[in-house]
């Protein structure tokens, strides 16, 4: 039996969650708190740091606070953990674990860069390069649900259970968008295969970024001659991107769709029963989903651990096309830099979109983009199986006569709905 | 080491079903059958059948199961929880279920040949996928040689083709495709769909509205 790439394995499974996605939870949370001070005008957490008075010096080192995630990790584990005597304890205690779990699992698909060369053993830069990597992570996120839904079931109390039942419905109904928004990006790629995904990007141009193919870029060589369509595919690949960064939102409970833990009608919502480390860890499964779901947006549209614009393939690459020893190290620079963008991106909407109303997000995930993810797959089946009838014919028939049976479909569906309505006075 | 794994998951996958059937909690027990589909996935993943595992996860404990316990958690069964009535026929049932199929067991056992299954000979299907597009004369290379070549089994390319074949001028493998039946189960789906719907949506009545009606609220 051949050890070495056990070992080599649990190294990575190592690296990858307690080196790199663990410190990024802690410091999501910072960032959340002191990014939301900027907004709202206010300092935020700034004062934590070594507290150098204890030892008899005048000053205590602040850093900006950045010690801050490590005081609050302490105080969820040394808080009084108290369960409340209502609860069923079994699932009671389960249930953090069941929501932190999937979230973590779902990091092991996730390729954080290239090919790294350490003492002469070629190391991919992934834990398991399987050939159906979204599926598994849309697959592992959707069991998370079961954490936050028996959180509100065993806490056996009004309001968490509302928090559990929304988030339930919540998930499993932008579940179906997820799904379907991706289909036209595969059909693209003609893979499932993050690290070949990626691969792809690098070579012929992010999804959403077609600025360069394997023939030069927009200003050189004979890009112009080679991109087919393209420029045409942005338009159902935008859309697929929006409804798949909202449906992200959506999955992982942030901010316009928090319904689940809503505090002005749910007290807390699902984890109002929680205390210490319980709740420290719903927390940590939420900021863990949210990091995942980035780095899937990332992967899928914005190429990934690709430098982008030819510059993989000038600066990394042997003659041979194989990857120089140290290219790993800075596809995982820039994958790392790209998530916190998106991540930053995740806390910026948290503070600046207001929460939808309950039958507005199921309105918004059944009405809107389930229907929009469906039509978007037909347009990008269009422009992709017919690029013979040219780019003119295909946006200016094709799209409008799919947009229109689009429209159709919502007007039936509003219609039907507006006899239902309820009139709240 | 793929046995140890087997004998693990396998075992799981046993012991949810168990807990399952016993448990009187009807959430426990759907958690359990959530349980035994995680280890039945992990069954088809260490088969190298990583696409048919992981839509087991997503179809089954994913959605299926999840709405399961939805419904369950709404109605919130009590009644379930009691000690039900001895019935013989449970005893009947009991029997006579277990040993059909352990009549199944005893007819194939003899004929599992008990083996270390053999390597996947992937480097020989890849030439045999080459010979195949090099009769097509096909320019570009298909996505399941390529990773075929590099060692890798592309279970979900092979799926696919297996699916909806593979027809036209330069065709590269000769399959039939399931294209149409598939067509013809997803439309029979939709009818059941469409059927739920129409036996569920409650006519309005005129005269009396129902309770549990929004609109048969009290005027504030």
């Amino acid at each position: 039996m051949d050890w070495v790439p056990l070992i080599i394995t649990g190294i990575k499974v190592f690296f990858f969650t307690f080196v790199v996605i663990l410190p990024l939870i802690a410091y999501s949370t910072y960032a959340e708190r002191r990014v939301c001070a900027i907004m709202q005008d206010r300092v935020g957490p700034n004062r934590v740091g070594i507290p150098l008075t204890l030892l008899g010096f005048k000053k205590d080192l602040s850093f900006f606070g950045l010690l801050q995630p490590l005081a609050d990790g302490l105080k969820g584990l040394f808080k009084q953990d108290l369960t409340p005597g209502h609860v069923r304890k079994s699932f009671y205690w389960m249930a953090p674990a069941l929501t932190a779990i999937p979230a973590f699992i779902t990091v092991c698909v996730i390729p954080f860069g290239s090919n790294v060369n350490l003492f002469g053993h070629d190391v991919k830069l992934v834990i398991a390069d399987i050939g159906a990597g979204p599926l598994f992570v849309f697959a592992i996120a959707s069991l998370s649900v079961y954490g936050i839904t028996l959180a509100g079931w065993s806490s056996n109390s009004k309001y968490p259970f509302f928090g559990g039942v929304r988030s339930c419905a919540q998930m499993i109904s932008y579940e179906i968008s997820l799904g379907l928004s991706i289909i036209p990006v595969l059909m693209v790629f003609g893979k499932l295969n993050l690290t070949d995904i990626v691969t792809h990007q690098s070579e012929k141009g992010w999804l959403l970024l077609p600025l360069w193919n394997e023939h030069g870029s927009i200003f050189s060589g004979d890009y112009w001659a080679h991109c087919g369509p393209q420029w045409l595919l942005l338009l159902p690949l935008g859309i697929s991107f929006i409804v798949f960064t909202t449906s992200i939102f959506a999955e992982t409970n942030r901010m316009p769709f928090d319904l689940p833990e809503c505090e002005t009608e749910l007290v807390g919502g699902y984890h109002t029963e929680y205390s210490s480390m319980k709740f420290a860890l719903f927390f940590m499964g939420e900021y863990a989903a949210m990091i995942v779901g980035s780095a899937v947006i990332v992967t899928i549209f914005f190429g990934g651990w690709s430098l982008g614009f030819g510059l993989d393939s000038a600066l990394l690459q042997t003659g041979e096309g194989a990857w120089k020893w140290f290219a790993g190290f800075i596809h995982l620079g820039v994958f790392l830099a790209k998530t916190i963008g998106f991540i930053i991106f995740f806390i910026w909407v948290r503070w600046t979109v207001p929460r939808l109303r309950y039958d507005q997000l199921m309105k918004l995930g059944w009405v809107v983009f389930f229907e929009l993810a469906l039509f978007n797959i037909f347009i990008a089946a269009l422009i992709i199986a017919a690029p013979h009838i040219g780019p003119l014919l295909t946006l200016f028939v094709g799209v409008p006569i799919l947009l229109a049976l689009a429209a159709i479909m919502y007007f039936i569906t509003k219609s039907v709905e507006s006899k239902h309505k309820v009139n709240i006075t | 080491m793929e046995g140890l794994f087997f004998y693990a998951f396998s075992g799981f996958a046993v012991i949810g079903a168990l807990a399952l059937v016993a448990f009187k909690n009807p959430v426990s027990s759907a958690m359990s059958m959530v349980a035994s589909f995680l280890g039945l996935a992990a069954l088809f993943i260490s088969l190298n059948a990583y696409f048919v595992g992981i839509i087991q996860i997503l179809v089954y404990a994913g959605a299926i199961m999840v709405l399961f316990v939805f419904i369950i958690m709404l109605l919130d069964l009590k009644a379930e929880e009691r000690k039900t009535k001895y019935n013989p026929l449970f005893l009947v049932g009991g029997v006579f279920i277990p040993l059909v199929f352990l009549i199944q067991l005893c007819g194939i056992l003899p004929h599992v040949p008990n083996a270390e299954p053999e390597p996947l000979h992937l480097k020989e299907s890849a030439r045999y996928f080459y010979d195949q597009e090099k009769e097509a004369s096909k320019e570009e290379q298909s996505e399941i040689h390529k990773s075929l070549s590099k060692g890798d089994l592309p279970d979900v390319n092979l799926i696919g083709l297996t699916m909806f074949g593979h027809k036209g001028d330069n065709e590269t493998i000769k399959t039939p495709g399931y294209n149409f039946p598939l067509q013809i189960v997803g439309v029979l789906l939709l009818v059941a769909t469409v059927g739920v719907v129409a036996l569920s949506l409650r006519k309005k009545t005129t005269g009396e509205p129902e309770p549990g009606d929004p609109d048969s609220r009290p005027e504030p």
